[in-house]
């Protein structure tokens, strides 16, 4: 049971890190850009929270709850977010590639984020923000102590259900509001969108900026929580960025899905570190990859299916990876 | 903004629109009253289009005015346009596919309230019932035929408040019974006090439906008659215009031998709609047979059929009959474009995209020779010196201007990319020669090259089939014409003995039998 | 007429932007050659504003990672040539505008295939050896590059998507692999220590040096197949258009399964060559991310051999300098590689904006737009 819990905890907080960076992705893709720059933002705005929290924490004898959390916040969404810019402005306004711009991100923004880095490791192989850890970390008073039930569903850091409330409010906007339809129309077919008077351009900026900024959080989640608040050079955040693209696939475009999805990886992510326990077996060291593998080969299979089926709800949306250039219309 | 008395809702006045040097619109004029509905009317590429585009911001005009009930106007764009209460059905529907109804009915709309589908619903239900329509607000556009997608075009501009509605060959994608509910709801419309454009050019719906009529023809002016005073012939005269001597030169064929048998020919397009019904021809050597019609009833996938490009309807047949063999005839529907050369069959096909289907934009005039012919051959590698000794050629023969046969053929004009395509289907020697819209864009020079090439291959008897839209030129140029109309073959007609106005009711008017009851 | 080329004019914009053709060879690169210029000199203010550091002098160091003594030389030449190598592979699907992302798994299963004949199959004679494991590494590379292409004739399934996803598969496979050979011990360690079957001979005294000369040939060889052969001609036509594919006759989807077989083995190559030549064993590291510049190295490089290996140079060269200036100055580190070439790719990839499009000034817009 123990090790079920734990299990449970491992998926959670994993499906935190990737929730966030699915859900920004979602957005930017619903605007007609695939961002393959996840690892790189995700890069950058861990780094930018952490680098925030670590200084801010540090330069004040007692620091403040609120004010660390909303530094370690803004941080990572604003650096993010320029992060996004940068890739808006190569590929909406100088039109170009958007898969390779997105490469090009990743490759930037690991460097940028491991280059200062290294300057606050400062020679050692880590360094920890121990108070905005705590921070992050904090269990919800009573519930957690509610024995079993309060460990699996109560006893995790307020960004874990922050970020569901995310997955809703998203899901809100983009289907039961004008903004929301606007933007999945210049998703779909931007030709159109301008035609009935929707500024093409600005929406494609906003949302995928915006996109950007919520996948910095899951960056900076993982450093603060899921990373127990240490930064090292040494991490899984790429790994974890790809996984996040994947997801968004698997979720077929669809923040509700995200949620339950974001799940499913962790628990296939961890589940060579627990499952054998539970069972009483011991695999042997080789399968575990084998296991970690099974989220991909499902996000592939999900995707073949998809196309294969052809419903349209479950298609990508249709301009995805086209840039738009209303002359061309 | 200047008010101006006027009893019109709609006024344009002296409009003139130049695009380079083509000048689409000169000095139009034309108005509308409110409860009224005018069909404007002309040939293809008479301006129609680019005028209404005016009116709805697409375009800006270079000279003229615009006055919208009494009030001279500016209409930078779309949004100007409908604030006007001026909405626009353009040909190509502007639809986001896997949104409902009502979703496209509400994409882009400012409001201060908050937004919600369902009022939206209730207002998109509100207008159907109204007007008749029959539009499910929850139904996805990708689930709905061509005319449920126009009338959610309709509905769109109407929910918006526009009085003033302008309707761009609407008839064109609908059947005979979809046309009738779509005029009903015009006439709706007009009692509703809104006025009503309708560019067609097809002349009974101008008789039935509208009430006035004004004509252009190649971007002038013609006039406006009440409906109640034309007929049909009267119309056609006014569109056609007066017939024009081009002294293209024309020779009797010699030793006509039938070369191809198209027979039951039908095809449906990817909407379902069949675009081809039941076409009965033969084509023979030495022959120019022209093809004529309003854009698109067919013209296109005639040839791409025969081409090998365009699936058929069972029961279809196109039988080839080589020369020198004509007792063996050999049929080409269910070949590919591949194995139809393969075979020898010697078909040319100069189609109506240019740089989208019969050239390679990116390559040079030395690439673009080998496209259809270049697996000839063993070995594994591409030939290098006939392609570019034919470039070389067709360079000096048609007086191609490129700066170099490397050169990517996209960047010459429009009238060397056609010598380009055609100096390379003619080189292949063809038994039979199709040629989509030969002279479309091109300068008057160019245009003769063309013609005088098409009539050199009629003499080597070759089997020539020209589809064109100039009326003049396919009476100077072919021996026989076959007229189009919706898709059905409405005639065909000797070319020396016709006249332009038996044509021009040929391609506008079923012929009795077959008209809009079928 | 063709209206959809034409604007309004009259209530236009002062200025606005038109696509634009035949731009001069000489203008295109020097727009290029002017991007990386501009790119230096942000990378410059950059070091300066953060280290304090004389930027001419960092670029100085620079230029010492690849050229300071022979051996340095040869390792940029060799570097240049495995990604140089993986771009030679990515070019014929891009030019085919298939959005092969999935080259670093090609990679890693054609370096796997080479190991695991190495490891197996040790007992062959040489020249037996080495067949065999260029073989087995071909076809792992060529079958990673097959399935997606299936699903893209087949359902038109985004390529994109699923060649990224078969990275990480690939990857897993070879921790995975890598996992079982080394058994208890630490780390795989090299294959065939004592034996040095299937490691390459030397050749002036390193054993990469082979490397080079298959990669350079490969280069060659692909140039010639994508300018010369029907393969080529192929592959061009269906790139440009569907409809004149179809016109011309040609079987897109035997083109889009065919050329993914040539990529997909190109990079097997790659991997074989990195796994025999360079490493003697295999991990994930073994394509390096390799896989992922090299996309951009094709792309940027409009799939000619000749500019990729000018691109893969500066990029090799930008890396190791970044190393150099790393273990010179305390307040640099090897990220830096990453930033610079971050921004410089940043900056080429602005650049073609300039190259296709062109800005239409109102008082000309009237003489541009043709009918």
């Amino acid at each position: 049971m123990m090790t079920l819990v734990a299990w449970i905890n491992r998926a959670v907080w994993f499906g935190t890190v990737i929730m966030f960076a699915s859900l920004g992705e979602i957005i930017t893709e619903k605007s007609g850009n695939l961002n393959l720059g996840v690892p790189g933002i995700m890069f950058i705005g861990g780094f930018a929270g952490f680098a925030g929290a670590y200084y801010y924490e540090n330069a004040v004898a007692n620091p403040n709850v609120a004010l660390i959390v909303l530094i370690a916040l803004l941080c990572a969404f604003v650096a993010a977010g320029l992060g996004g810019l940068i890739y808006s402005f190569l590929t909406i306004t100088l039109r170009a590639n958007q898969n390779v711009t997105g490469l090009a991100l990743t490759i930037f923004g690991a460097g940028i984020a491991n280059f200062f880095g290294v300057r606050v490791l400062n020679g050692g192989t880590s360094v920890k923000a121990t108070f905005a850890n705590k921070v992050f970390t904090a269990k919800i008073p009573f519930l957690s102590k509610l024995g079993t039930v309060g460990d699996m569903l109560f006893s995790y850091g307020f960004m874990v259900y922050a970020v569901i409330i995310l997955a809703v409010v998203i899901h809100c906007v983009l289907y039961k509001t004008r903004t929301g339809l606007n933007l999945r129309a210049v998703g779909e077919n931007p030709a159109t969108a301008d035609a009935a008077g929707v500024n093409v351009t600005k929406y494609k900026y906003v949302a995928t900026c915006l996109g950007a900024g919520l996948t910095g959080l899951g960056g900076v989640y993982y450093v603060l929580d899921y990373g127990y608040g240490t930064w090292s050079t040494a991490n899984s955040i790429e790994a974890l960025g790809w996984l996040a693209v994947a997801l968004v696939i698997f979720a077929t475009w669809k923040p509700l899905n995200i949620i339950w999805g974001s799940y499913l990886f962790g628990v296939l992510y961890w589940l060579y570190n627990y499952l054998p326990t539970i069972l009483g077996i011991t695999i042997p060291p080789y399968a575990t990859q084998l296991i970690q593998m099974v989220p991909y080969i499902v996000t592939i299979v999900v995707l073949v299916f998809v196309s294969f089926r052809k419903k349209r709800e479950n298609q990508p949306p249709a301009s995805l990876g086209l840039a738009y250039f209303r002359e061309e219309r | 903004m200047r008010v101006i008395a006027t009893q019109y809702a709609v006024e344009l006045r002296n409009i003139t629109k130049t695009f380079g040097s083509v000048v689409a619109n000169n000095n139009v004029s034309l108005n509308v009253r409110s409860g009224e509905i005018l069909s404007l009317l002309g040939e293809n590429g008479s301006g129609k289009t680019t005028l209404m585009n005016m009116l709805a911001g697409i375009y800006f005009p270079d000279s003229g005015q615009i006055i919208i009930k009494g009030t001279e106007v500016t209409i930078r764009d779309p949004h100007d346009a409908l604030a006007l209460g001026i909405g626009m059905i353009h040909q190509h529907f502007k639809l986001v596919d896997v949104f409902t109804a009502a979703e496209n009915v509400a994409l882009g709309l400012e409001g201060k309230e908050a937004f919600n589908i369902k009022e939206i619903s209730k207002k998109v239900r509100a207008i159907c019932e109204r007007y008749g329509f029959d539009i499910d607000p929850a139904q996805k556009v990708y689930d709905m035929s061509v005319s449920q997608k126009q009338t959610l075009e309709i509905v769109k501009v109407l929910y918006r408040g526009a009085d003033i509605l302008i309707l761009d060959e609407p008839t064109a994608v609908l059947t005979p019974q979809e046309t009738e509910k779509l005029f009903a709801v015009i006439r709706n419309m007009k009692a509703d006090g809104k006025s009503v454009i309708i560019i067609t050019h097809k002349l009974h719906e101008v008789l039935e439906v509208s009430d006035r009529v004004t004509i252009l023809c190649k971007g002038e002016y013609i006039a406006t008659v009440e409906t109640g005073e034309a007929t049909e012939l009267s119309l056609t005269e006014m569109m056609v215009g007066a017939k024009v001597t081009l002294d293209i030169g024309r020779t009797e064929p010699v030793n006509p031998v039938k070369r191809l048998a198209v027979k039951k020919l039908s095809c449906r397009n990817h909407e379902g709609v069949k675009v081809l019904d039941d076409i009965n021809f033969d084509v023979y050597s030495g022959e120019i047979l022209g093809i004529a019609g309003i854009s698109g009833c067919g013209q296109k996938e005639l040839l791409e059929a025969i081409a090998g490009l365009q699936p058929t309807l069972s029961g279809s047949s196109v039988e080839y009959y080589p020369p020198g063999e004509e007792d063996k005839p050999c049929q080409l529907l269910g070949k590919s474009a591949r194995e139809i050369h393969e075979r020898g069959i010697s078909l040319a096909f100069v189609p109506e995209d240019r740089l989208g289907m019969g050239l390679v934009g990116s390559m040079g005039m030395t690439g673009n020779m080998m496209l259809k012919s270049y697996t000839e051959g063993h070995s594994f590698f591409l030939r290098s010196k006939e392609p570019r000794e034919l470039a070389e050629q067709i360079k000096d023969e048609l007086g191609v201007v490129t700066p170099g046969l490397n050169t990517p053929v996209r960047r010459l004009s429009g009238g060397n990319v056609q010598k380009v395509l055609v100096g390379r289907e003619i080189s292949s020697n063809p038994a039979v020669l199709m040629t989509a819209y030969a002279v479309r864009g091109l300068d008057i020079n160019t245009s003769y090259t063309i013609y005088h090439l098409l009539n050199e291959q009629k003499e080597k008897g070759v089997a020539v089939i020209y589809v064109g839209e100039d009326l003049d030129v396919l009476l100077e140029l072919c021996d026989r014409i076959l007229v189009l109309c919706g898709g059905k073959l409405n005639g065909i007609v000797d070319a020396r003995s016709t006249t332009k106005e038996e044509i021009g009711l040929l391609m506008t008017n079923l012929k009795a039998g077959d008209s809009n009851n079928g | 007429m063709d209206k959809k080329q034409l604007k309004k004019s009259g209530g236009e914009p002062l200025v606005r932007i038109a696509k634009r053709e035949g731009v001069p060879f000489w203008k295109a690169w020097g727009v290029r050659v002017i991007a990386v210029i501009l790119a230096l000199i942000v990378c410059a203010i950059f070091i300066y504003l953060v280290t304090k550091l004389n930027p001419i002098q960092v670029y100085k160091v620079m230029l010492e990672g690849s050229f300071k003594s022979k051996y340095k030389v040869l390792c940029t030449l060799r570097d240049t040539a495995l990604l140089l190598g993986i771009g030679v592979a990515l070019a014929p699907a891009f030019k085919m505008r298939f959005w092969n992302i999935g080259a670093e798994g090609q990679v890693l299963m054609g370096g796997l295939a080479t190991a695991a004949v190495m490891v197996y199959c040790n007992e062959l004679p040489a020249w037996l050896l080495f067949v065999v494991m260029l073989a087995a590494a071909l076809c792992a590379g060529a079958i990673w590059g097959l399935i997606p292409a299936i699903f893209k004739s087949k359902w038109d399934t985004n390529e994109t998507l699923i060649t990224l996803m078969m990275n990480y598969v690939a990857i897993n496979i070879v921790l995975c692999v890598t996992n079982l050979w080394r058994g208890e011990k630490s780390s795989m360690g090299t294959i065939n220590m004592h034996t040095k079957a299937g490691w390459f001979p030397e050749i002036f005294g390193y054993r990469f040096i082979l490397n080079i000369i298959i990669i350079f040939v490969l280069a060659i060889a692909m140039f010639i197949y994508l300018k010369r052969s029907k393969h080529g001609f192929e592959i061009s036509v269906v790139g440009e258009s569907a409809n004149t594919a179809k016109y011309a006759g040609i079987n897109v989807k035997k083109v889009i399964i065919r050329t993914m077989l040539i990529s997909g083995a190109i990079c097997g190559i790659c991997g074989f060559i990195t796994v025999a030549g360079r490493d003697q064993t295999i991990s994930t590291a073994t394509a390096g991310g390799y896989g992922f510049t090299a996309i951009i190295v094709a792309w940027l490089a409009k799939f000619n051999s000749f500019y990729m290996a000018l691109i893969s140079f500066l990029l090799i060269f930008l890396e190791n300098g970044a190393a150099q200036i790393a273990s010179a100055y305390s307040s640099l580190n090897d990220y830096a590689a990453s930033i610079i070439t971050g921004i410089i790719l940043f900056f080429i990839l602005g650049s073609e904006f300039f190259v296709n499009y062109r800005f239409v000034f109102r008082t000309k817009a009237a003489k541009e737009v043709k009918g």
